[in-house]
């Protein structure tokens, strides 16, 4: 593996050729924020939250660093104006979705995220896929998946393959980052697992 | 007309699949043939599109509910889409679709229940200088006036 050097906040941080941005950030110690990162899984780059600012000034531009390839003498902030500006209303969009989920209540705060501006059109999903790339990624069951598009776009129980998968398995509902899942699926088990 | 012919259904579908196995890249193709074979797509076919072609259950679901072009419920035998864009809304699409709604006894994105017509609106349809348009099947019927949509949806059989 040849190994590569970036400019990280400053830093001079080196890596291997074939990382991601946030691979060598998170393996020097840097801490960029993620939801829908699993280290085992294949990075999907839809929470938005990695996202971090490259290039240098005034030519730089905004890139989700989980799935950004880190390259030799690659410029990246990380904690820029702009992708603290952008990280708030990404975490106010986020809190309007799934509002009381923990874990974007706590970056809310370390953000400074306080009004809420936005009506709450609670799904308590965010879509981040964790729970269905693990299914098919890790368990190989393609128990769960996404259904619809747009606004309408949300995570659906394959009953079919569920009822029989799912209740000695459970292992995505831990990832699940708001924790709706659990609560869906034994709604969804109430209605339809029925024998 | 659409009856619970599901065995006939089971053939069709099997028929259609006997070509692609294994060809998981062509899960498009196989639902809109299947589609316009019979008008929807259901759920045993599409069991067995993913075992044919090897696709996950989860990943015909996710192609099936993102494109229009599919269906989960029967679809009629002719779709009428009335446009409700800009320009066919000021030329009076609005009273034209609430007499279609009316005349067919269904609301739209709806099917009637002989499945003769299924309804669905549009925002454009390219041809905003026939305005108002309602196209039945493929035909485009433009400059429409209330009195001429019964008519016109009597002609269809």
């Amino acid at each position: 593996m040849e190994k590569i050097t970036l400019n990280i906040d400053g830093k001079e941080i080196t890596g291997e050729d074939g990382m991601t941005i946030l691979e060598v950030a998170r393996g020097a110690g840097i801490d960029i924020p993620t939801l829908c990162y699993h280290e085992k899984l294949e990075p999907y780059g839809v929470c938005r939250l990695c996202l971090v600012e490259i290039g240098t000034p005034p030519r730089t531009r905004l890139v989700t660093s989980c799935v950004y390839p880190a390259a030799d003498g690659l410029v990246v902030k990380t904690r820029s104006e702009r992708v603290i500006q952008t990280r708030k209303m990404l975490l106010e969009l986020l809190l309007a979705r799934a509002p009381g989920a923990k874990i974007i209540k706590d970056l809310a705060e370390e953000y400074g995220v306080t009004k809420a501006r936005l009506r709450k059109t609670a799904t308590f999903c965010i879509l981040c896929g964790l729970c269905v790339r693990y299914c098919a990624e890790i368990k190989k069951a393609d128990a769960i998946g996404f259904i619809g598009r747009g606004i309408e776009r949300e995570v659906m129980f394959i009953p079919e393959i569920a009822t029989e998968s799912c209740p000695p398995c459970r292992e995505c509902f831990p990832l699940c980052p708001t924790g709706v899942l659990e609560s869906n699926f034994r709604l969804v088990q109430s209605l339809l697992f029925k024998k | 007309m659409v009856t619970d012919n599901s065995e006939a259904d089971v053939k069709k579908i099997n028929h259609i699949l006997a070509g692609y196995k294994g060809e998981s890249n062509l899960l498009i193709q196989v639902l809109l043939e299947i589609q316009k074979e019979l008008r929807w797509l259901p759920k045993e076919g599409l069991i067995r599109i993913s075992q044919e072609l090897n696709v996950p259950l989860r990943q015909v679901y996710h192609a099936v509910t993102f494109y229009k072009a599919f269906s989960l419920v029967p679809k009629g035998k002719y779709t009428v889409t009335v446009c409700v864009g800009t320009a066919c809304h000021v030329r009076g699409s609005p009273r034209i679709l609430d007499r279609v709604e009316q005349t067919l006894g269904i609301n739209s994105g709806d099917t009637t229940p002989d499945f003769k017509f299924s309804l669905e609106t549009v925002n454009c349809l390219g041809c905003c200088a026939m305005g108002p348009v309602m196209v039945v099947g493929d035909v485009y019927h433009g400059k429409l006036s209330l009195d001429q949509v019964r008519r016109i949806l009597d002609s269809y059989d």
